[in-house]
């Protein structure tokens, strides 16, 4: 009987700290984005993230993409030419690379690349006393290191999501024409033919909010780090983990909302 | 108001995290103009109080007045002018690794003309100003284009020296200036303080463990001991205060009132 009563309590207090976390989460960004509206902005920490972000995670993502459409292709082949069903292809590598695998892949590559960064940086602030030196200095350190990161992230993944989704369409159009022998011409076609705008806009929404996601992990565990290198590597895990999870969490939200109609 | 009025008066002041107790009602005047210096052992809460007169922690208690003026009772926006007139030197420098040597020793002067605490400056005229600014405190101007990394820790002191002193505050802190210094360096960096102190006319205070260094840059001691100030006097009579606790930390001995747990 005890033992079911601690498996109870120890189960409530973990979906209190849940949702004490989330409370807490929630209210960063609020500040956070209060200062969007309200000068001074740093135009120079904006423009330098989005640069972080959105140039030099490209080649992390378009790899990705171009080898997940690749692969795509040939998995899908593999099944659908037992019935047949071949010219299927280019409509659900289309699919499934502007539905999910652009913004999903890019959002995890950028996790684990951005977001990591962002929580280690801003932690190492902490920890060494950078964020209490803005303070002193009439800086807002929620003002001048968040918002213009969250910014950055939200702008910054569309972007990549983009590039993502033609790189996808041409690793999956690349393994089709040259290792399976389709016609280049009737591929493109197919296509073109399964290419849908909501599809790619609701890809890029998705972006924008995993790109946010992303961002606030980054910076809502650097900014709370504690302890010296081991409480900022651990806010680097935190970040990361805490990221792709509210990622696929969100993903899967965001689908049920605009296609399971 | 009345030249007796201290720049800085503290009453009552606590501050607890969780169990712990770390200041316990501390009172403490420094008129203005004055260097004030805080010694105690390490974790007896010197820190925690510079940090809560800066408003970085919250006190559970007390008051704490600038000019007269409480500032615990302001809100964060209410109490920017107050932050404005106060610079601070960290104990690791606190430099913004981001950022170059110049960009860090002007970067409250930028700060406070966005926020409209201060005069408009260009990227021009805070370069020219941080050259001066190193000179003042014994540097080489052409380190400005350096990083931050690329200076030594007494090197990293100065600059923070510099950046504290940019906006000629009137109030200065500095926590533990000297440590990780050799005593040359230190010596060197404490009396940079006592000079840019006395030329820039700041109500100073510091936090020390460094005894050489409380006598160079105070006009009066104190130490925080449980967390109370139990004694203040003149650094010439820190060595022979008359007060156990406060000879017994400033020779070092093991024997005497303060009890170490070295298993803690």
């Amino acid at each position: 009987m005890n033992g079911i009563l601690d498996f109870i309590a120890g189960l409530g207090r973990a979906v209190l700290d849940i949702v004490r976390m989330a409370g807490r989460v929630a209210l960063f960004a609020a500040v956070a984005l209060s200062h969007m509206v309200r000068p001074p902005f740093y135009w120079r920490t904006l423009w330098g993230t989005l640069v972080e972000i959105g140039y030099f995670s490209l080649p992390v993502v378009a790899l990705t993409a171009l080898f997940s459409g690749g692969v795509i292709a040939l998995q899908s082949y593999t099944g659908f030419a037992q019935y047949h069903a071949q010219n299927a292809i280019a409509g659900i590598v289309i699919l499934a690379v502007t539905r999910e695998l652009g913004p999903v892949l890019a959002g995890l590559m950028v996790a684990g690349r951005v977001g990591a960064a962002m929580s280690a940086e801003i932690g190492t602030m902490r920890v060494t006393d950078q964020i209490d030196a803005l303070s002193t200095l009439s800086t807002n350190p929620i003002k001048y290191l968040v918002t213009p990161r969250l910014v950055a992230g939200t702008l910054a993944l569309p972007f990549l999501v983009l590039v993502a989704d033609i790189l996808g369409v041409l690793g999956g159009f690349t393994v089709c024409v040259m290792k399976l022998d389709f016609s280049a011409s009737a591929y493109i076609t197919a296509t073109i033919a399964s290419l849908k705008v909501m599809d790619v806009t609701v890809g890029l929404v998705k972006a924008a909010i995993f790109g946010f996601l992303i961002a606030l992990m980054g910076c809502y565990h650097g900014y709370h780090s504690r302890g010296g290198a081991e409480g900022v590597g651990a806010a680097t895990t935190a970040a990361v983990v805490a990221a792709s999870i509210l990622l696929l969490t969100f993903d899967y939200l965001l689908t049920d909302v605009f296609f399971s109609q | 108001m009345s030249d007796a009025t201290p720049k800085i008066r503290i009453r009552g002041l606590k501050k607890a995290f969780g169990p712990k107790v770390v200041l316990d009602g501390v009172d403490l005047d420094v008129m203005g103009g004055t260097s004030f210096v805080v010694i105690g052992g390490s974790g007896t809460g010197k820190s925690v109080l510079l940090r809560c007169i800066l408003g970085l922690i919250t006190p559970d208690a007390g008051s704490i007045e600038i000019d007269g003026v409480d500032v615990t009772t302001l809100s964060p926006r209410q109490r920017e002018p107050y932050m404005a007139r106060i610079g601070m030197l960290f104990q690791n420098g606190a430099l913004f690794d981001s950022l170059s040597v110049w960009e860090n020793v002007t970067f409250g002067l930028v700060a406070a003309a966005r926020a409209g605490h201060g005069p408009r400056i260009t990227r021009a005229q805070a370069r020219m100003r941080a050259g001066a600014l190193l000179e003042q405190v014994g540097m080489d101007p052409a380190v400005g284009a350096l990083s931050p990394s690329e200076l030594s820790g007494g090197m990293q002191k100065r600059v923070g020296l510099a950046r504290a002193i940019a906006a000629r505050p009137e109030i200065l802190f500095f926590d533990e200036p000297t440590t990780g210094l050799d005593p040359i360096m230190g010596a060197v960096i404490d009396g940079l303080i006592a000079d840019c102190v006395r030329k820039l006319g700041s109500t100073a205070i510091a936090i020390t463990h460094d005894m050489a260094s409380a006598q160079r840059i105070g006009d009066r001691v104190g130490m925080l001991y449980e967390g109370r100030l139990i004694w203040q006097g003149a650094p010439s009579t820190l060595f022979s205060s008359g007060n156990p606790v406060v000879d017994q930390f400033t020779h070092g001995r093991r024997e005497g009132p303060i009890k170490v747990d070295v298993r803690n």
